[in-house]
């Protein structure tokens, strides 16, 4: 699916309302989405478009960004298996409202993948069978990759018992 | 009165003779989390070949080993492993932290790196370098050896705290310079816990 069938496609089944298509001159395509529509979206390109690969789910934390409106932007990467097409799907997210739907049902590989937004942004994905951290431990506090959260860390890395050679 | 003993006697001292074995078969145990780990695998390969000094048999228990090699950055999730690893060495065992990671975190100055695993765990040998040669790595050994040569005894009182809390002679020149008194060495207790 090109470009101009993509965009009949989506204009067909959602109007010209909500949802924001560019392109960059190197082809790079990028959709902008409502975050509370973001689901349906999805799974009409799920479903109906091809886009059978979900490559990535990552976040961006547009605090203090010159010029950003929004705070968090996440971030879809997908693909077509059938054609090699890629897509940039985008939505953003405000505190304290940080809920989007998992899209699990949609593609199996989403769960590690939102685990991991959720680990380091703490974004909440809502119908998420397992949503756990990924990478951090257990009973880390906070989450490391929004802006907000000192580079150093809260003490977390000192936080240890020190083993003497009396001990040992 | 003259005592004769025959040519291939010597008289030592059992502590003496005790450190002489240990520093010349050392087991390592690799807890190599990064590059370093590859100066660490070079060590011990052919070229530089770790095992003229007697120090080549990489063991990947804790409990055949008694020199730990922490080559490369520690996170914090992996700490807890490292101190573990440690507690399951036999005594007596030594610490060489390979690296400027190892030794003070290096460039990761973030929320998740260890900023030096000397804080937590006790800490024989220091190597520099971003990763060090191998023949820093040698060096070290070569240097632990002379340590262990040094201090070691037959029972391991050289492990007791109070004795080693005795502050380093390098570190006493840093804090109060040449000439200014210097502080009494805390008295070394006799041995307990054998």
């Amino acid at each position: 699916m090109d470009a101009t069938a993509l965009k009949q496609a989506l204009q067909q089944k959602f109007g010209e309302l909500a949802w924001q298509y560019s392109e960059s001159p190197r082809g790079q395509r990028r959709l902008v989405i409502p975050a509370d529509q973001l689901h349906k979206y999805l799974e009409f390109l799920r479903h109906d478009c091809g886009f059978d690969a979900l490559l990535d789910i990552t976040c961006v934390d547009y605090l203090h960004y010159r010029g950003a409106k929004d705070r968090f932007g996440l971030v879809y990467l997908m693909g077509t298996s059938t054609s090699g097409e890629r897509l940039v799907v985008r939505c953003f997210l405000n505190e304290p409202n940080l809920k989007i739907a998992s899209v699990v049902p949609l593609w199996e590989g989403a769960n590690w993948l939102e685990r991991e937004v959720f680990d380091m942004f703490g974004i909440q994905f809502e119908g998420h069978p397992d949503l756990r951290r990924v990478l951090l431990p257990e009973e880390f506090a906070g989450f490391p990759l929004r802006k907000d959260y000192p580079l150093r860390g809260r003490g977390e890395r000192h936080n240890f018992e020190r083993i003497t050679r009396n001990q040992s | 009165m003259d005592v004769s003993v025959p040519e291939n006697v010597m008289v030592t001292k059992l502590d003496s003779l005790a450190s002489w074995c240990r520093k010349n078969s050392l087991w390592p145990m690799p807890f190599a989390t990064a590059c370093c780990g590859i100066e660490l695998m070079a060590t011990g390969a052919s070229k530089h070949d770790v095992a003229r000094f007697g120090a080549e048999v990489f063991r990947f228990s804790p409990r055949q080993c008694d020199l730990m090699i922490v080559a490369g950055r520690v996170v914090m999730k992996m700490l807890p492993v490292l101190q573990r690893i440690w507690l399951q060495m036999p005594e007596p065992k030594w610490c060489i932290s390979m690296g400027a990671c190892a030794s003070t975190g290096g460039v990761f100055d973030t929320y998740s790196v260890v900023q030096g695993i000397d804080r937590f765990i006790p800490v024989d040998m220091y190597v520099p370098g971003c990763p060090p040669r191998p023949e820093q790595l040698i060096q070290a050994i070569i240097d632990l050896q002379a340590k262990i040569q040094r201090e070691g005894t037959l029972m391991g009182k050289e492990f007791l705290t109070e004795a080693r809390q005795q502050p380093k002679r390098a570190l006493l020149d840093i804090v109060s310079p040449q000439g200014s008194p210097r502080p009494e060495p805390l008295p070394i207790v006799p041995n307990v816990g054998v």
